[in-house]
């Protein structure tokens, strides 16, 4: 088990990067922690698989170094490093029975066979194939082989990390719940550091102690499930994350007021004069639903979906999103929104203002 | 492990991104030196290539000396070099006109087998239908049928019917091993597709002709490219049937070139020269093919 | 993926039958109606039975050229299938090189056969052949007109130079179809070189090399144009496989009758033998369609 630093790290996969552009990862300084389960989440080709390259030694980065516990390992090949890695797609032995695929990465590290023989079984139950494990891994399914994927990866409970690279992509629904909880409880009782790819918010929220979000080859906010949500720290965040994501209104900012359109909002703490393009940001569940107080809201569209009902609407001309509750009343007519006050982040050029005099979820530099 | 290690604030990440194109520690490309260095698997192919390119080089270095030079001297490189032996070559119509009837039965060849294999490929493909294993079976029997057994009984059957020496004459025989082998490879390329786009197709009221050559052999455009290439070059090498099937006017190249011995022995500068000009067409059909060679020859079935 | 029924294909496969029956169905015929007659000229045969074959079983010219045959098809394959398999692990995986191999390595496949026979005719005499010539100057003594061994060490290297590259294709071919993760997979459970061959590569392969060694087989069994060139079937005998000997007694001494019985039987031998790779091979098929 390791504690990973990733130090200046950059990459790119042109032999001259002269522009932003060309970085596939720009540059990126980070310590993940020993024994913390983190999820890496951002859409498909912002970087997040080359960074897990990076750490599984697969890729050698352009620039900058990565240590475990200290040592400098960036040139270190893969097998070095003692890392466990589970692909998108399954990669099994397929000649060899499902109990030869778990003990392969044992017996080449020249385990006992006794040990071997212990620890498939184990990982066997864990990822329910204890009845397969004779069986010859060809013609097995998607899923099953996958199970075998990850079975290989948590079989060794020496590793430094286990990096993870959107392994459900090819299970059902269901199984994913199964296997992510399997997850979990494995690195509740071994302590792994894990690293978690994924694009799918709820798997990076529901696994992760710590979610590491990126966009455009750049890391725009660590913190946890919670941080994430009341305070991203970059516009991308708020928009990715939850469901549906943050609403955006431009606006003028002075003090403890923002003005939109000429209606003053208050923010509840004090920004200052913030310059650059300026937006207000806030969660569609704190804006509250009212009537005669607060910017007059038309109602598009109102969608139920079980739980509480999402109402799309537009406020001085910009599209807003609401959650509100299943009793809640909704007016077709002269309906106004309230932002909870202290709930609403202010932005400047896409990135978080923090306010004056607060020291709320903001952690020192 | 405090917070702050793992804090990364908006502000620094502007500014950082923004140095990140002018870095200069950028981690060192291998070197010249170092990217010359043999490495086993560069030393293991140019032995190979060496192999394989040695005796054609000789033919090569033969064919521009003359015969004189090449019995009386012994030398890597051609001592005075001649075009001698092309030239007797290209201005000798029993010589070039071997080259002229091989490519012709060879492109015969190539388009009988082509065209009667695309339907035959898709019936196996796509349906079952009474006796089709054993039919597949029997059709890939003659792809194993030794040329030699059929020889002399393809020499009685085209003198029959009177295409003895005559282009088409070989261009049929061929099709004996061409065309089991033209069905087996497409029949693998059009597996490979999709039965939704032949129903789609038919929903659209495409009728079975316009279908077929519209939609589906654009989809297996490259399994044409590689049955082509594999009926072409297994015509074009073949020398016992083209040989016996033909005499004077259908005479392949191959078959002009057991001519060279003379009275005054074999003339080997003419004999290499010739050969020279065999491996040209072959080269040719190679060099345009290049970037399909790899996909090629998994024909459709990895 | 299961196929519909429709007797109605039998018209797509139609063109094909009448072609391969017009060159394949009728000189059989002929062949079959050969091995059963006898002549002595003038086109008058009478019945012979099965005499030529009762013949041609009890004499040692066809047992002593299909034990020839044999061995030589398996010495070949012995050398082609793992070299070809050697040789495709070695290639570049991708850019100007290995372009260049895969062109280079294409150019033996297309010279016709009795061009092959030419070069290395050429190439190893002792005259004016450079590996002969070079042999002879270490001082060892190589012939393959008259001695035995030099004449087969130089049939065997002209096949291996002439076929190895078709196996070397399949196999980069099966190679070029492995997905990076199964390399990284295997880098990350520490497997060794040889395990990677073994567990990743050769199972990937196996497909296209039972085609390899299919093709390698039939086309070995039937060679005849090449060796003829080089040795024709000498010394002696030495280098008389199946085919040469049968034109030898097909077109050289016009012995029709068995000629024909010998043909039939080296057919049947060639469809035996090649039955059991086509069922291997289904049966392979099958067991992939299941995955």
């Amino acid at each position: 088990m390791a504690q990973i630093t990733l130090k200046n790290l950059a990459h790119s996969y042109l032999p001259n990067p002269s522009q932003e552009d060309d970085w596939a990862l720009k540059e990126i300084d980070h310590v993940w922690r020993d024994g913390e389960a983190y999820a890496l989440l951002g859409p498909s080709g912002c970087g997040k698989s080359t960074l897990l390259n990076i750490i599984s030694g697969l890729l050698i980065p352009s620039q900058g170094s990565i240590l475990f516990n200290g040592n400098d390992v960036t040139e270190a090949p893969t097998a070095q490093r003692n890392i466990a890695q589970v692909f998108q797609f399954p990669v099994v032995y397929d000649t060899m029975t499902v109990r030869e695929n778990l003990a392969f990465p044992l017996k080449n590290r020249g385990l006992d066979a006794g040990i071997i023989k212990e620890r498939v079984e184990r990982i066997g139950d864990m990822i329910g194939m204890t009845d397969q494990l004779d069986r010859k891994a060809r013609g097995l399914a998607a899923d099953a082989k996958q199970k075998i994927s990850l079975g290989r990866g948590m079989v060794r409970e020496d590793v430094n990390a286990l990096l993870f690279d959107e392994p459900l992509t090819v299970i059902d629904p269901h199984m994913k719940w199964q296997l992510r909880t399997q997850l979990k409880e494995l690195h509740r009782q071994f302590g792994h550091t894990m690293i978690y790819v994924t694009h799918d918010q709820t798997e990076a929220l529901t696994f992760a102690d710590r979610v590491v979000v990126m966009h455009d080859g750049r890391v725009v906010q660590i913190g946890t499930p919670d941080e994430l949500f009341e305070r991203p720290e970059h516009t991308f965040v708020g928009y990715f994350i939850g469901s549906p994501g943050m609403n955006f209104l431009e606006c003028s900012v002075e003090g403890e007021t923002a003005t939109v359109d000429g209606n003053r909002i208050a923010l509840g703490s004090d920004y200052g004069r913030p310059s650059g393009r300026i937006q207000l940001g806030v969660r569609p569940e704190h804006v509250k639903l009212s009537k005669g107080e607060g910017l007059p809201a038309t109602i598009d569209r109102v969608e139920d979906v079980g739980r509480h009902r999402i109402v799309r609407a537009r406020v001085l001309g910009a599209p807003l999103n609401i959650i509100a509750g299943e009793g809640e009343a909704i007016a077709t007519d002269g309906q106004t929104v309230v932002f909870e006050p202290g709930r609403v982040n202010i932005y400047s050029d896409d990135w978080r203002v923090e306010p004056h005099g607060s020291s709320v979820g903001r952690r020192a530099a | 492990m405090s917070d702050a290690a793992t804090s990364t604030t908006g502000a620094a990440h502007r500014a950082s991104a923004n140095q990140t194109g002018a870095r200069t520690k950028s981690r060192a490309r291998p070197s010249v030196l170092q990217r010359l260095t043999p490495s086993g698997s560069g030393v293991v192919m140019t032995i190979y290539l060496l192999f394989l390119l040695l005796p054609i080089y000789w033919l090569l270095n033969m064919s521009f000396q003359t015969n004189s030079e090449i019995l009386s001297s012994f030398s890597l490189v051609p001592q005075y070099p001649t075009l001698r032996n092309f030239e007797k070559i290209l201005t000798d119509p029993s010589w070039y006109m071997g080259y002229v009837n091989s490519i012709a039965y060879v492109v015969m060849n190539t388009v009988i087998s082509v065209t009667v294999a695309l339907p035959a490929a898709y019936a196996f493909s796509r349906y079952q239908f009474m006796g089709d294993k054993h039919l597949f079976f029997w059709l890939l029997t003659n792809r194993m049928a030794p040329p030699a057994v059929f020889a002399l009984p393809f020499f009685q059957l085209y003198s029959s019917v009177e295409l003895f020496d005559t282009h088409i004459a070989v261009a049929l025989a061929h099709c004996l091993f061409n065309v089991p082998l033209a069905v087996w490879i497409l029949e693998g390329f059009m597996r490979g597709v999709p039965r939704e786009i032949d129903e789609t197709a038919y929903i659209d009221g495409y009728s079975f002709p316009r279908f077929f050559v519209k939609i589906f052999m654009p989809l297996i455009a490259s399994g044409i490219g590689v049955a082509a290439f594999f009926c072409f070059m297994f015509s074009w090498v073949e020398l016992l049937l083209s040989r016996t099937l033909t005499s004077v006017d259908a005479k392949p190249i191959a078959a002009t070139m057991t001519r060279t011995m003379g009275a005054a022995g074999v003339d080997w500068g003419v004999l290499a020269a010739a050969g020279i000009l065999t491996i040209i067409p072959g080269a040719l059909v190679i060099y345009f093919v290049r970037n399909y060679i790899a996909s090629g020859f998994a024909l459709g079935r990895v | 993926m299961e196929k519909t029924v429709n007797h109605k294909a039998w018209f797509l496969v139609l063109p094909v039958l009448i072609l391969v029956a017009f060159s394949a169905v009728i000189p059989l015929m002929t062949v079959v109606n050969y091995s059963v007659q006898d002549t002595f000229g003038n086109n008058v045969f009478f019945w012979a039975g099965l005499d030529w074959f009762e013949q041609l079983l009890a004499s040692d010219r066809m047992w002593n050229a299909l034990q020839r045959q044999l061995v030589f098809s398996g010495i070949i394959l012995a050398i082609e299938v793992p070299l070809g398999i050697f040789v495709a692990l070695n290639m570049p995986k991708k850019g100007f090189w290995a372009s260049v191999c895969l062109v280079l390595m294409s150019l033996p496949l297309l010279i016709p056969w009795n061009v092959v026979g030419t070069i290395w005719q050429i190439f190893a005499r002792v005259d004016i052949g450079l590996l002969g010539y070079t042999l002879r100057s270490l001082g060892i003594n190589y012939n393959y007109t008259q001695d035995f061994f030099a004449a087969w060490t130089t049939v065997i290297v002209m096949d291996v130079w002439h076929w190895t590259s078709l196996v070397a294709l399949l196999a980069y071919a099966g190679l070029q179809s492995i997905p990076d993760a199964y390399y990284q997979a295997a880098k990350i459970d520490q497997a060794s070189r040889w395990a990677v061959f073994r567990y990743i590569e050769l199972p990937k392969m196996s497909g296209v090399l039972m085609i390899a060694i299919l093709l390698r087989f039939m086309d070995s069994f039937m060679i005849y144009t090449e060796p003829f060139v080089v040795t024709g079937g000498g010394p002696g005998n030495a280098t008389t496989f199946l085919s040469i000997d049968l034109v030898k007694m097909a077109l050289g001494q016009f012995d029709l009758g068995p000629a024909a019985a010998f043909s039939i039987m080296y057919f049947l031998v060639i469809l035996t033998i090649s039955y059991v790779f086509y069922i291997v091979m289904t049966n392979l098929d099958k067991r992939d369609g299941t995955q």
